[in-house]
């Protein structure tokens, strides 16, 4: 730290943030160590603001983190009991949503979403599950896309994007019927040019895209969050 | 051949890429013509056009399944929506739709095995004043009776073509009741124009500012605010847009000033764009008043003609300015400023992070201003008349005259222009509502009324409205009126952010649940505590207001659901008895003993 330029500050829970201009209330927290709970946000893509987790309260005002810029004055509340209650109501929104079975999932013990539910002291999906149908799409012959655990993060859609150069994903439907798509007539990922080497193939914060053959070669109980807690993971750089 | 294999597709799709040219902002317009010609996007149409525009597939087809008038799964040749608002609702088109259906063969939601027919419900069609009504290929039917949809049966089996449908069928009326300064006076084309160019843009802007004008569109910001933000604010071109994309469920004032006032909206629109600067405007017509799309454009012609659009407006050397419509798909979404914007660019209605706001960075990232048909009809008699003259009217914080779409419960249903601060009494009492109980104001986003509340008043300060007002008379079941408000709401969700796409929906469920009589005390708090995640977390209005009529009916009036709870303090939301509905469809059963009892 201790970058001149950096001389406008906001606070967050009290403490002074240091922020220059163009940062997001969520970039400067991130670079001060100030954990701001989050999904769809990776620092390496465009922001996106649609899980709304990192919502904070800005002088009274609900705001999304990780779109809005950092202004001179902002006082932020962030770690608050109905702030996280919230959050919780919304992790627990996605679960349901989706249908997340963690004990027979494989990404268990290295999926976001499930950790942001231990952040957040969720006990219970709450909420009446959808058990919508959804695909799983087998058709790649080193990657899975199992849309059963898609959050709509959009995490894969800006990599392919914005650093793969390939777009092979993408966003149709509306509403509840909102559904990740892949770009090939058929509907299917093996028509695409995706590749295992893509960064959009390892960005996923949960299980909806897996590198096949790869299936517990990281024992339960070995695994990312079963060490650290996801406000540890998602502050070291370059995270996946 | 299979029934959807499409060898011609790309002669086909030539005459409309021939209109509309190589540019990705023309996507939606592309699509609208594509679903006309195969009656749904085949998935060859949406690689064909991905390939000419040289976007990804991805993005046609996000667009292609985003809007409710695209459908990526074919529909029937002839296309029936019956229109699902309250108003529709209460005047028997779920019965009327049945009947049709029942008529035709037909289930709802399906196509008819010879591809013919397809019929299912959409979101109003503002038609609420001449209901029961409904769409066939997007033209807009009125008054829909049994004797009515005989005709119209008989119609489609005899494969005649819409257009040649008795005109008495598409008959729609303005119905207005009661004018103001707006509706009431005569007002010549180009007076505006005239005024605006001897006064100068800075004087008129100061007389926008005099007239206290505010947006119409609902949320009321200050006109000669957005004007001036967006006239200083740096960009190779400026924009003014018109947003006629009226979707709250029970408004259709807007569809009276583009059919009737069409000249006066022109009008306010070229001032706007004389002021911020702009030499493009755009109307973005609501897919539902797709029927006015040849009638407004020939006011434009009329007005190139009359040199009141076109290069050198008025004789005023550099003054260029034009208008070209765009026609939306069926999207409340799309209501919402930066969804419109997004929509203006052929993309998915899904609203905008802001900051930026569109007076800097809208329509292409440049200066844009978004004001409501209204606001902009206003606007021209301002500049016209004068910013002292529209402030005598109204109350202090909301200056003129609001116009009101009046529906549901009343004798004389239609279009109402007030002067801001009247009270609920006398309008009830104008429209000839009968033992009124409760009115909806600005629709299922705004305010549920109770008539103990009669006494407000239309205004910002106190009952701010977008137009809409929807009457109920005692007797009515308020937890049925909330019950659709909520599915709209579930429907018309543009599923970006997770507190409005799962909300809405787990709202949509309780209530259902409440409604079919499983509720609790506990589901009550249930909807409290979702609304108030919807309220505080959702990415724009839509989900800050959709829980708004639940919240509303908790608070006011409790009669409306009590008598339908249980007496425990929980129930499952799994319903045993309704499970089995997919085996009473299979076996064609409904008799007691295929329930539960």
């Amino acid at each position: 730290m201790g970058a001149p330029a950096m001389s406008k500050t906001i606070t967050i829970d009290g403490k002074n943030v240091p922020f220059s201009d163009g940062q997001t209330i969520m970039d400067a927290a991130l670079a001060a160590g100030v954990y701001i709970p989050h999904l769809c946000h990776n620092p390496q893509f465009e922001p996106h603001g649609s899980c709304k987790l990192c919502v904070v309260s800005v002088n009274g005002r609900n705001m999304t983190s990780c779109t809005m810029p950092a202004a001179e004055d902002m006082v932020v509340a962030n770690n608050t009991p109905e702030l996280n209650s919230d959050r919780k109501a919304l992790v627990q929104m996605l679960f349901v949503e989706g249908n997340h079975i963690c004990p027979a999932c494989e990404a268990s013990g290295n999926c976001q979403l499930q950790a942001a539910a231990y952040y957040l002291d969720m006990l219970s999906p709450h909420y009446t599950h959808f058990y919508q149908p959804r695909a799983v799409d087998a058709s790649h012959p080193e990657i899975f896309l199992d849309l059963n655990r898609c959050i709509l993060c959009e995490l894969c859609v800006r990599a392919s994007r914005e650093v793969d150069g390939k777009n092979v994903f993408g966003i149709s439907g509306r509403g509840i019927g909102t559904r990740l798509v892949v770009n090939a007539a058929s509907g299917r990922l093996g028509d695409t040019n995706f590749a295992a080497t893509d960064k959009a193939a390892h960005v996923c914060p949960t299980g909806a895209i897996l590198i096949k053959r790869q299936g517990y070669r990281i024992p339960i109980g070995q695994r990312t969050f079963d060490h650290k807690n996801i406000s540890e993971v998602q502050m070291e750089p370059d995270h996946e | 051949m299979e029934p959807h294999e499409f060898p011609q597709i790309e002669q086909q799709l030539a005459p409309v890429f021939e209109r509309h040219g190589r540019e990705a902002h023309w996507l939606l317009q592309i699509l609208r013509e594509a679903q006309e010609i195969f009656h749904f996007i085949p998935s060859a149409a949406i690689t064909c056009i991905a390939a000419h525009l040289g976007v990804p597939r991805t993005r046609v087809e996000g667009v292609a399944g985003f809007y409710s008038f695209l459908s990526l799964k074919p529909v029937g040749e002839y296309r029936v929506l019956f229109s699902d608002n309250v108003t529709d609702q209460m005047q028997g088109n779920p019965e009327l739709m049945r009947y049709f259906c029942h008529k035709l063969w037909l289930e709802p939601g399906k196509v008819s095995e010879d591809n013919l027919l397809s019929v299912d419900s959409t979101s109003c069609t503002g038609m609420c004043d001449q209901g029961p009504a409904a769409l066939v290929n997007g033209w807009p039917l009125t008054n829909l009776d049994h004797e009515r949809l005989d005709l119209i049966a008989e119609l489609i089996r005899n494969r005649k073509p819409v257009c040649d449908w008795p005109s008495l069928l598409f008959e729609v009326k303005d119905n207005i009741r009661r004018s103001g300064i707006l509706l009431g006076e005569p007002f010549e084309s180009g007076t505006a124009i005239r005024a605006t160019l001897a006064r100068g843009s800075v004087a008129t802007l100061m007389e926008m500012e005099a007239s206290g004008l505010r947006g119409r569109g609902g949320a009321g910001f200050s006109v000669a605010r957005k004007w001036s933000m967006c006239r200083v604010s740096p960009g190779e071109k400026h924009y003014i847009v018109c947003n006629a994309d009226e979707g709250e469920p029970g408004t259709f004032k807007d569809r009276v000033l583009l059919n009737s006032y069409a000249d006066l909206v022109c009008e306010g629109m070229t001032v706007g764009a004389r002021i911020i600067g702009a030499t493009k405007g755009f109307l973005y017509l609501r897919g539902e008043y797709c029927y006015l799309l040849h009638k407004l454009e020939q006011a434009l012609a009329q007005r190139r003609v009359a040199g009141l659009l076109g290069r050198n407006i008025l004789g005023e050397t550099g003054f260029d300015f034009d208008i070209e419509i765009h026609l939306g798909a069926g999207a409340y979404i799309c209501g919402e400023e930066s969804a419109l914007i997004e929509s203006l660019e052929g993309k998915r209605g899904r609203p905008r992070n802001r900051p930026p706001f569109p007076v800097t960075h809208g329509y292409l990232d440049q200066p844009t201003v978004v004001d409501n048909v209204e606001t902009l009809a206003c606007a021209a008699r301002i500049a016209a008349q004068g910013g002292e003259w529209f402030a005598a009217m109204g109350t202090a914080q909301s200056s003129g005259s609001k116009i009101l779409s009046i529906a549901g419960d009343c004798a004389r249903p239609g279009i109402y222009e007030y002067p801001f601060g009247v009270t609920l009494h006398e309008i009830l009492d104008d429209c000839g509502a009968e033992d009124p109980y409760a009115v909806q104001v600005s629709g299922p986003s705004g305010i549920l009324v109770s008539s103990k509340e009669f006494g407000r008043c239309i205004s910002f300060e106190d009952l701010p409205t977008a137009g809409a007002f929807t009457v109920f008379k005692r007797g009515r079941d308020l937890l049925q009126i909330v019950q659709n408000f909520v599915h709209f709401f579930a429907h018309e969700s543009c599923g970006f952010c997770t507190p409005c796409r799962v909300g809405t929906q787990l709202q949509k469920k309780i209530v259902d649940k409440i409604a079919n009589g499983h509720g609790t005390a506990y589901d009550l708090e249930e909807l409290k505590q979702l609304g108030h995640i919807m309220q505080t977390m959702s990415h724009c209005g839509l989900g800050h207001t959709a829980p708004n009529p639940v919240l509303d009916m908790l608070k006011k009036f409790p009669d409306a659901y009590q008598h339908k709870l249980k007496d425990l303090a929980f129930e499952p939301a799994f319903d045993l008895d309704g499970a089995l509905e997919t085996a009473r469809n299979i076996t064609g059963r409904d008799d007691a003993w295929a329930h539960l009892p």
